[in-house]
């Protein structure tokens, strides 16, 4: 785990987020999401995200259940957080920037 | 709402009930549910591991599509697609085709916890989104879902998972979908997550008992709201055509009374039963101790029936079909011809392998596919191997009112054993038996012979008498049984003391006849007495007659002597004469 903290540096983060339409926990997650993104990640990610209302067959692809979800795409292995990202350390956690305490 | 209009001939039934129903086209399924599952709206069915909740399910579903003409969705927690496809191939439905036809829609939906992180509030919109999309992709009138409990093990956030259940199932009845959702049987309540506080519709329970090694399956309706529907447990089984359930409707002794009677295949006994025979449709026992003929009546009378050009079912739970045709061509009765001709199917099976439920409805499958005239069971005894004693009396209860409910005639074979009055099945069924015929052994004189006498036959004129049965080469025969001041005779006693018989008779036929011909004899000498007394007699007479022929001779002659000296002596003697004469 303490190589990859050090690897993480280079990677390139591809990050998906699922929502359903506009409501208020997708806005949140879309906010809070950014904001770690900006935080941990400056420079090197890259945010795609996918209204499942619009394209309903997306939802498949990634066995998406929860709305809404994140998506870890790379670094793989692939990481699934769901929620609306309010709580900031168990995202760190979920995207694997920091060790569970 | 649900197209009804798709199933005319059920509409009818529905509008009765009141409630609309979707047919499962699961045999046996429709009929204790009256019609089928709710339309439009959810039932659970619920039941432990390897119960057949899936199969339930995906049957439902794929008959719908196939047989009704409603599309369906399948959302499977458990199995992949590859994994259904392959699970319903063998039930002859091509998954993948009616996927590629747009009539079946399967989403597999994967909760993996460990790949999963909670951060703040979520809800299964995306559940709802896929659900939706399937839907609305294959024009759905059927959902499944199996087993939404996986949900469980896959969030932390029950409340959530609670609330968002409750809107799903209120979700899909405003679809207007009739739905399946399956449920792992939980302690205490019908699921492990308490499913059944969402479905108020219908519970279907699955239950998968073992008892004594044998198992048995077992399905309840334990609610349906707005019908009416039958409340026993009831036994279905699984095998290469999918689930079957046994419809067993309550024990209502209203069958129809056939008053035609057909051959028992032994003339002889044809006439103890009043000249005639069985009654179609009755139930018949032939009770036993071990070699007394048993089989052997059973097999005379499928002999019969086969004859007639009618069907017989013959379920062996002792002997396999090959061994019962080469034995009974010992006897004469050859069943391979009728077997090769379709007319008889032997079915073999141990009773152990199954419960008396499953044999059951092993049995009720058979009939309903080959549609016997005539069942025969051999030997039922067997059968209470497989249950309790109560139990075992009251499936076969239910058995013989199914046949007789199909007017079936049902000849159960019984095996008593020795100990046991032999008036007294192992099974308490003779109450329910209409024609009982009873083999026995009778041990005398260093012999052991069979006979055979008819205990009770309702309705009918049937002999009293013991009669000795016996098993030839051609066949079964009856003799009449020797009854004297020993007691019953059977076997070669029978034959010695009708020997005897034969000659004392022989004797007595003889001094009759020498009775007779001493009496002949004695005739004749008689007539020849009189016959010599009659030409004594005659002797005399002609005697006495030639005689006084003499003395008119020679009268005449005295007379002739005068005239003519007369006629010497003068002619005035003749006018003396002539006028003395006159």
């Amino acid at each position: 785990m303490s190589t990859r903290k050090n690897g993480s540096h280079e990677e390139r983060w591809e990050l998906r987020l699922y929502t359903a339409g506009q409501t208020p926990k997708s806005l949140a997650a879309i906010k809070n999401l950014r904001r770690v993104c900006d935080e941990h990640l400056a420079g090197r990610y890259e945010i795609e995200i996918v209204d499942l209302l619009k394209n309903p067959r997306l939802a498949k692809d990634h066995q998406i259940i929860a709305i809404p979800t994140l998506v870890r795409k790379l670094p793989v292995p692939i990481r699934k957080i769901i929620g609306d990202l309010s709580d900031t350390d168990r995202t760190l956690v979920g995207l694997q920037l920091k060790q569970l305490s | 709402m649900g197209k009804s209009e798709a199933l005319p001939a059920r509409s009818k039934s529905q509008q009765r009930n009141g409630l609309p129903k979707a047919p499962t086209g699961i045999a046996g399924l429709d009929e204790i549910t009256l019609g089928g599952l709710p339309r439009g709206r959810p039932t659970l069915v619920c039941g432990g591991a390897g119960c057949g909740k899936t199969l339930l399910a995906i049957e439902f579903l794929l008959r719908g599509a196939r047989d009704y003409g409603e599309p369906g969705v399948f959302m499977a927690f458990e199995e992949t697609q590859q994994d259904l496809a392959q699970n319903v191939r063998s039930l002859g439905f091509d998954l993948d085709k009616m996927i590629a036809e747009n009539r079946i829609s399967v989403d597999y939906v994967h909760v993996e916890r460990a790949e999963i992180e909670e951060t703040g509030e979520y809800d299964l919109e995306g559940l709802f989104v896929r659900l939706g999309l399937a839907i609305d992709t294959v024009g759905a009138k059927r959902v499944v879902l199996d087993t939404l409990e996986s949900l469980f093990s896959g969030f932390s956030n029950e409340a959530l998972l609670r609330s968002e259940l409750r809107r799903l199932f209120r979700w899909l009845k405003d679809k207007g979908v009739t739905a399946i959702i399956t449920g792992e049987r939980g302690d205490g309540q019908l699921t492990r997550q308490g499913l059944e506080e969402y479905v108020s519709d219908c519970v279907i329970l699955l239950d998968h008992r073992v008892r004594e090694q044998v198992s048995t399956r077992r399905l309840r309706i334990v609610k349906y709201r707005g019908s009416t529907h039958g409340t026993n447990e009831y036994p279905f089984l699984i095998d290469q055509h999918g689930i079957h359930v046994l419809p067993l409707t309550s024990l209502g002794l209203d069958h129809a009374a056939s008053s035609e009677r057909i051959s028992t295949g032994i003339p002889r006994l044809d006439a103890m039963l009043g000249g005639e025979g069985y009654y179609r449709g009755s139930s018949i026992l032939v009770s036993g101790t071990a070699g007394t003929g048993k089989s052997s009546v059973a097999a005379m009378f499928a002999d019969a029936t086969c004859r007639r050009g009618e069907r017989c079912l013959y379920l062996a739970f002792e002997e396999s079909p090959q061994q019962i045709v080469r034995n009974m061509r010992s006897i004469g009765v050859d069943l391979g011809t009728w077997t090769k001709k379709g007319l008889l199917r032997l079915e073999a099976s141990r009773p152990t392998l199954h419960g008396m439920e499953t044999h059951l409805a092993y049995v009720h499958k058979l009939v309903k596919d080959f549609d016997p005239q005539v069942v025969i069971v051999d030997p039922i005894s067997n059968l209470s191997a497989a249950g309790t004693g109560a139990e075992a009396e009251a499936m076969l209860l239910r058995l013989i009112d199914f046949l007789k409910s199909r007017q079936i005639t049902a000849m159960l074979v019984n095996l008593t054993t020795g100990g046991v009055s032999t008036e007294k099945t192992e099974v308490g069924v003779s109450s329910l038996i209409d024609t009982w015929i009873l083999l026995r052994d009778i041990e005398l004189g260093g012999e052991r012979n069979r006979s055979l006498y008819v205990l009770k036959s309702r309705g009918m004129k049937h002999s009293n008498q013991i009669r000795e049965f016996m098993i030839t080469s051609e066949g079964i025969k009856l003799e009449d049984v020797y009854i004297g001041p020993e007691g019953v005779l059977t076997g070669s006693m029978r034959v010695a003391q009708e020997n005897r018989e034969r000659a004392a008779a022989l004797a007595r036929a003889q001094e009759a006849e020498r009775k007779q011909r001493d009496l002949l004899r004695r005739r004749a000498a008689l007539e020849a007495q009189i016959a010599a007394l009659r030409a004594d007699f005659e002797a005399a007479e002609e005697e006495s007659r030639r005689l006084a022929a003499q003395d008119q001779a020679r009268e005449q002659r005295i007379d002739d002597g005068r005239g003519a000296a007369a006629v010497r002596r003068g002619a005035e003697a003749t006018a003396v004469t002539k006028g003395k004469r006159k």
